[in-house]
């Protein structure tokens, strides 16, 4: 049984100008769990993150982090809780290594060089742990903010965007991190354009859309339930009808009978296999072909289509 | 319950900050200082009468320094809680398990003490230009841990209220300075012809450097006990808004 770390129940804020951002989000998250929520610019990620940290005061529904409702239970909650922030705010004249021991001590924890040594190092900042933070590069600052975040230990950990703006090195870099904290047993929720993080990483991911959260499911399962496998054989002659012992539910025959398509699988490998068999097939059959695409949909084509589906409901 | 060691690094943090700008911080107030001294107690005191016993060169130390404390003390508490709102680094204080208590504890705390150093630097300073001596000095110092307290108070909603430099400059140069200028700084309002002396006393400043006065030299133009009691008032005032500011979140959180 899950043990939840946070419960969001019926969240709403709208802004002072009556923008609403969050119209009735419901999530829980799982103890130990990745989570990734997606979803476009303006969707209401950093809003909802921002309200579960303290830097937005939700319009109505309530928090509970590790059990206790936030409007009472802040103080010791937000000790175990951790944030990277979308944007770089950070005292910029400052050096790295005060700036982490600041923030662990501004979180209650006892001074500990050993531990925030530590942290540098993992980040790849013990070098610069002297420089002030404006001289160092932008994934650098970015880094710094990460550690920020960890110095205090949380238990949970938000990420906004953490890798924007990173480049591919160091976004692998971060990956790895991101699972010595899992392995350590944070539960993290992150935020990320990049659907290439979410696939990678994630154990569960929410969509969100417009204050509303459009779906949440393991992402394994979403994969399977929406992730599809295509491929198209280009034929050498054409044909105008399938060889027998090719299902017509995922095989199709296209452009005057010079392609063949096929759509069909579920996102964990069986449409790979479906794709090779139906190329033995067309082998066994005779049909020559001359090239094969084939493409796997990713959590993006998913994503891109619950969004553009429920914007067609709106 | 107060969350002592987050209260502590805010203060620390804050003392780092001021140690980085130490030379400016230090040399502008004590620059300004000597120049009054050389300007009002050397140039023109020595054609002065003294006021009520006391030499004019030392009378208006006790001004001077009122002038000191209430514009650094609000300077600096103001600039200590505008710059992280600037930067965006106050969304870590937002997000940490600091309240009101450890927020003042940590600024306000901060702020109050740098003005105490700056004090004392330039009673030091006026030594070398004037000689005086301090009829009370424990009041003294309570008095002016008093009003650097206050003052650094209201520097915090200052610095929570502007939304640019402008505004965080405004009160003090425009209602402070002038209003302590014209406080009796420099002069007795007893000097003053009516109707100006009942004006003058409209002046809440007029009431603070008079009862930093008293604890100097044991005189005053005031009551001193109407001085102590504005200056509580203006006290708990001041603790009273930002705890309210803290619970409405007021231009701290969205
Ligand atoms: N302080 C604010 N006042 C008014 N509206 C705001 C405020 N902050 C955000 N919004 C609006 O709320 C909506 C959600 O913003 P939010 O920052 O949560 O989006 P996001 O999902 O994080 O987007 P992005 O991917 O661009 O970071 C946006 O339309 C934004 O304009
Ligand atoms: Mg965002």
């Amino acid at each position: 049984m899950p043990e939840p770390i946070l419960e969001i129940e019926n969240l709403s804020k709208i802004y002072a100008g009556g923008f609403k951002a969050l119209d009735c989000v419901n999530l829980t998250i799982n103890k130990g769990e990745i989570f990734a929520l997606l979803g476009p610019n303006g969707a209401g990620k950093t809003t909802l993150i921002g309200a579960v940290c303290g830097l937005v005061r939700p319009t109505s529904g309530t928090i509970r982090a590790f059990g206790d409702d936030l409007a009472q239970g802040w103080r010791k909650a937000r000790r175990k809780i951790g944030l990277v922030p979308q944007e770089i705010g950070v005292d910029m004249f400052d050096t790295v290594e005060r700036q982490i021991a600041y923030s662990r001590g501004m979180f209650g924890s006892a001074p500990d060089k050993g531990r925030i040594e530590e942290v540098l190092r993992s980040l790849s900042l013990w070098d610069k742990r002297g420089e002030q933070v404006r001289t160092l590069s932008g994934g650098m600052k970015r880094r710094v903010l990460i550690a920020k975040a960890l110095s205090h230990d949380p238990e949970l950990l938000f990420l906004d965007e953490p890798t924007a703006g990173v480049d591919v090195e160091l976004r692998r870099d971060m990956w790895r991190q991101i699972d010595i904290l899992r392995e350590q047993g944070v539960t993290i929720i992150l935020t990320t354009h990049y659907i290439e993080e979410a696939e990678e990483m994630a154990d569960r991911v929410g969509v969100i859309d417009k204050g509303r959260i459009l779906l949440i499911d393991e992402k394994d399962a979403m994969m399977g339930r929406l992730g599809r496998t295509e491929a198209s054989f280009t034929l050498a002659e054409p044909i105008f009808e399938l060889p027998p012992g090719i299902s017509s539910q995922t095989v199709g025959i296209q452009d005057g009978g010079r392609t063949i398509t096929y759509r069909g699988g579920d996102g964990t490998g069986k449409g790979k296999q479906e794709v090779a068999e139906l190329a033995r097939k067309l082998i066994e059959a005779g049909i020559i072909f001359t090239a094969l695409d084939q493409k796997e949909s990713s959590l993006e084509d998913i994503f891109v289509g619950l969004v553009e589906r429920s914007e067609a409901a709106a | 319950m107060i969350n002592w060691r987050s209260a502590l690094a805010i203060y620390k943090n804050e003392l780092a900050r001021f140690r980085r700008t130490m030379f400016g911080s230090v040399v502008g107030p004590v620059l300004t200082t000597s120049l009054y001294f050389i300007v009002f107690g050397a140039a023109i005191g020595g054609r002065m009468a003294s006021i009520g016993g006391v030499n004019y060169g030392a009378f208006i130390v006790p001004g001077l320094l009122m002038l000191t404390l209430l514009s650094e003390s609000t300077s600096n508490a103001s600039f200590g809680i505008y710059m992280p709102k600037f930067t965006g680094a106050i969304y870590e204080l937002l997000s940490a398990p600091v309240g009101v208590a450890e927020t003042l504890l940590g600024f306000v705390g901060a702020a109050a003490t740098k003005s105490l150093i700056l004090a004392s630097i330039i009673l030091l300073t006026a030594k070398l230009f004037v000689n005086y001596e301090i009829a009370h000095p424990i009041l003294a110092l309570g008095y002016i841990i008093l009003v650097a307290a206050s003052f650094s108070l209201l520097g915090f909603i200052l610095g929570i209220w502007a939304d640019g430099f402008e505004k965080l400059q405004m009160i003090p140069l425009l209602v402070l300075t002038p209003l302590t200028f014209l406080g009796g700084t420099f002069y007795s309002i007893t000097m003053l012809a009516e109707p100006w002396r009942s004006v003058a006393l409209v002046n809440p400043i007029v009431y603070l450097v008079n009862g930093l006065r008293w604890t100097f030299y044991g005189q005053s133009d005031v009551n001193i006990w109407v001085s102590f009691g504005l200056t509580m008032t203006f006290l708990i005032t001041c603790v009273t808004c930002i705890a309210v500011i803290f619970r409405t979140g007021w231009r701290l959180r969205t």
